[in-house]
């Protein structure tokens, strides 16, 4: 789905979304108020200008709409692989993104980001993944790295890894394993407008994406491993 | 990965303390979880390699080890990633040297 | 041993931190292993490659995390992930002086795609709940791996990074930007170029780490030690953000053109950048402290 036609069943209420060199930022008209919107579009590999873009308008939002919320669309390919944006420090610009989004949550600013096609790792670990509660698209493609580089990296042959890709949790590249796991909210389906509303009233200011996984069945240890370090137990809950 | 097991019986020392860990699972390493344990005497080893196919040589490391060091109430656990018999028998012996140290 | 670089994790637990003093959270006698390894035939740590817990630094009360390079390049699985974030959370309740982490990681480990980067996010948000709590949280980074990946954006969401020479910080590894890009966008096994590219003297340089040592133990302990001693401003605040907006946005308008990083450290007003990856930590940081970047 194109993000004019997106932000439009959104927001039938009215909406105003610029994009420029593949970064979205503007605003919506929700049931309850006027909601920030920034994000990416064009499987756009995120790169030192389109982290600081995004950034800067969250920051502007924080200090412009005190309260207002924030949605992040999501669709990258992930982290922009090149020699002068780790030079410049890529990663860093990225850790400003995510804490730009982790200061508008401390500001009580609802943030709600919704994966609408593709999101690797990195493109998405400090935007998406930093907010409340990340959403998805039934037909958002989801994942690590593309099988081919894992291959090369792992030293795993690509036909197992492509065989496990199918159904096999950690690695199929779909909303629903990252459902399952605790690490998407929600998938949206039809009326968008609703869900979208559905979200924006979601209290949730803690990470509960562990225990969701855990509920789930996704993810059946990281939970645990937590619950017994803070309550200082040396064996795992059953 | 393979998976073996050794048990021991007729030794006479045991651990000071009751955990530890020695070396790192990486390529040619392994690591060494030594505990102390109630096992009527026994000196247990289970063992995880990556290497498969070498249980004769893992019987005769572990044989040597048993002889030369003669626990008892003892547990050792060994994740490996394709170390040497060499290696093997010198992260065995730092475990055990670490250990049997004053607390 | 003198060498963090070559010290196992453990090994610069024992030493970095008051003698005796670590007190591990969910040891390798619990055995809490990768439910994912074994399904792509891969060994487990009893660990899963990161010890976790409470320590000491010069008597005051830090809790801790060190990540061992040997096993899967430090990369972060689900249960090692799961170990980071619940040291984190229990650092919010007990309240000591401040985290230190031993970072050393490639990142997501791919042997566990999903789960490793929902962990990684979840070690993110747990690194700035602590800084929220009023607790200094600060990285040391100088093992062999580097700090790459999402611990790359980890690290740079700490208060402060001690880092070595030998010290790599990054996002993407060269070979990954090889492979896709090609050899002329980055030759990966030209050693120089990618420690002038990722090192640490040139992090240091850009401000984004904030105390370069030599490869030192001793050196890492005093300069954590003083990192602790001496935090402020622990949270994140609106003003500081927009000055690393500020400090970003000139670093890209002002070298966003520049090809060789030395042409940056040229920029910088460095006077001769093809010696500085030969000075010893002490004399390069006297050399440049005056010229880098303002950093943080």
């Amino acid at each position: 789905m194109d993000w004019h036609t997106l932000t439009a069943a959104l927001f039938p209420h009215g909406c105003d979304v610029r994009e420029e060199h593949q970064v979205l930022t503007g605003e919506g008209r929700a049931g309850a108020g006027m909601v920030a919107v920034v994000g990416t579009t064009g499987h756009v590999p995120i790169g030192v200008e389109t982290a600081l873009a995004q950034a800067r308008f969250i920051l502007q939002t924080v200090r412009e709409h005190p309260g207002r919320p924030i949605l992040i669309l999501v669709d990258t390919q992930g982290q922009r692989l090149r020699h002068r944006d780790e030079m410049l420090g890529i990663n860093s610009y990225m850790a400003h993104l995510g804490k730009c989004v982790e200061l508008a949550r401390r500001s009580s600013h609802r943030i709600v980001a919704l994966v609408y096609d593709q999101a690797l790792s990195g493109g998405f670990i400090t935007s998406g993944l930093m907010a409340d509660a990340c959403y998805a698209l039934p037909d958002a493609t989801i994942r690590v790295m593309g099988l081919p580089a894992m291959a090369r990296i792992t030293k795993v042959p690509e036909e197992r890894l492509a065989e496990l890709a199918l159904d096999n949790p950690v690695f199929a590249p779909g909303p629903e394993n990252y459902l399952r796991m605790g690490g998407i909210e929600a998938i949206w389906r039809g009326d968008l407008a609703a869900a979208l509303e559905t979200a924006l009233q979601l209290d949730s200011e803690s990470d509960t994406r562990s225990a969701l996984g855990l509920a789930r069945g996704g993810r059946g240890l990281a939970q645990r491993v937590i619950a017994a370090i803070v309550a200082g137990d040396d064996v795992l809950a059953p | 990965m393979e998976h073996l097991t050794y048990i021991f019986q007729g030794g006479t020392r045991r651990l000071a303390r009751p955990a530890d860990v020695v070396g790192v699972v990486g390529s040619g390493n392994l690591e060494v979880l030594i505990e102390a344990a109630p096992l009527d005497g026994a000196c247990s080893i289970d063992i995880a390699t990556a290497a498969v196919g070498f249980g004769a040589i893992w019987e005769a490391v572990m044989t040597d080890f048993h002889a030369r060091w003669q626990l008892m109430d003892v547990r050792i656990a060994i994740n490996d990633m394709g170390a040497t018999p060499a290696v093997v028998s010198l992260r065995l012996d730092q475990a055990v040297e670490t250990i049997l140290e004053t607390p | 041993m003198n060498s963090y670089l070559e010290a196992t994790a453990r090994e610069r637990l024992a030493r970095v931190f008051d003698p005796g003093s670590f007190q591990e959270f969910l040891p390798p006698s619990a055995r809490v292993v990768s439910p994912h390894l074994g399904q792509l035939n891969a060994p487990v740590a009893f660990d899963d490659g990161v010890a976790v817990g409470r320590a000491r630094l010069d008597g005051r009360p830090v809790f801790v995390a060190a990540q061992e390079g040997g096993f899967m390049g430090g990369a972060v699985g689900e249960v090692h992930g799961a170990k980071l974030v619940g040291m984190l959370r229990r650092a919010i309740a007990d309240a000591p002086d401040a985290v230190v982490l031993l970072l050393e990681s490639g990142g997501v480990r791919l042997h566990e795609a999903n789960a490793g980067l929902i962990a990684v996010s979840e070690v993110m948000r747990a690194v700035l709940d602590v800084r929220a709590a009023g607790i200094p949280v600060i990285a040391l980074i100088g093992g062999a791996n580097g700090c790459f990946g999402g611990m790359g954006i980890v690290a740079r969401c700490t208060n402060a990074i001690v880092i070595s020479e030998e010290g790599r910080l990054a996002m993407s590894g060269p070979e990954v930007i090889e492979t896709a890009s090609g050899v002329e966008e980055f030759d990966a096994r030209d050693r120089a170029l990618v420690w002038r590219t990722t090192g640490g003297k040139h992090r240091y340089l850009l401000g984004d780490c904030q105390v370069l040592v030599a490869d030192s133990v001793a050196a890492f302990r005093a300069a954590a030690l003083a990192q602790v001693a001496g935090a402020t401003a622990v949270a994140l605040t609106l003003s500081a953000l927009e000055r690393e907006q500020a400090q970003l946005t000139a670093r890209l308008e002002r070298f966003g053109h520049v090809r060789e990083p030395m042409e940056l450290w040229r920029a910088l007003g460095v006077a001769a950048p093809e010696a500085l990856p030969l000075l010893e930590a002490d004399a390069f940081v006297a050399q440049v402290d005056a010229l880098r970047l303002g950093g943080h």
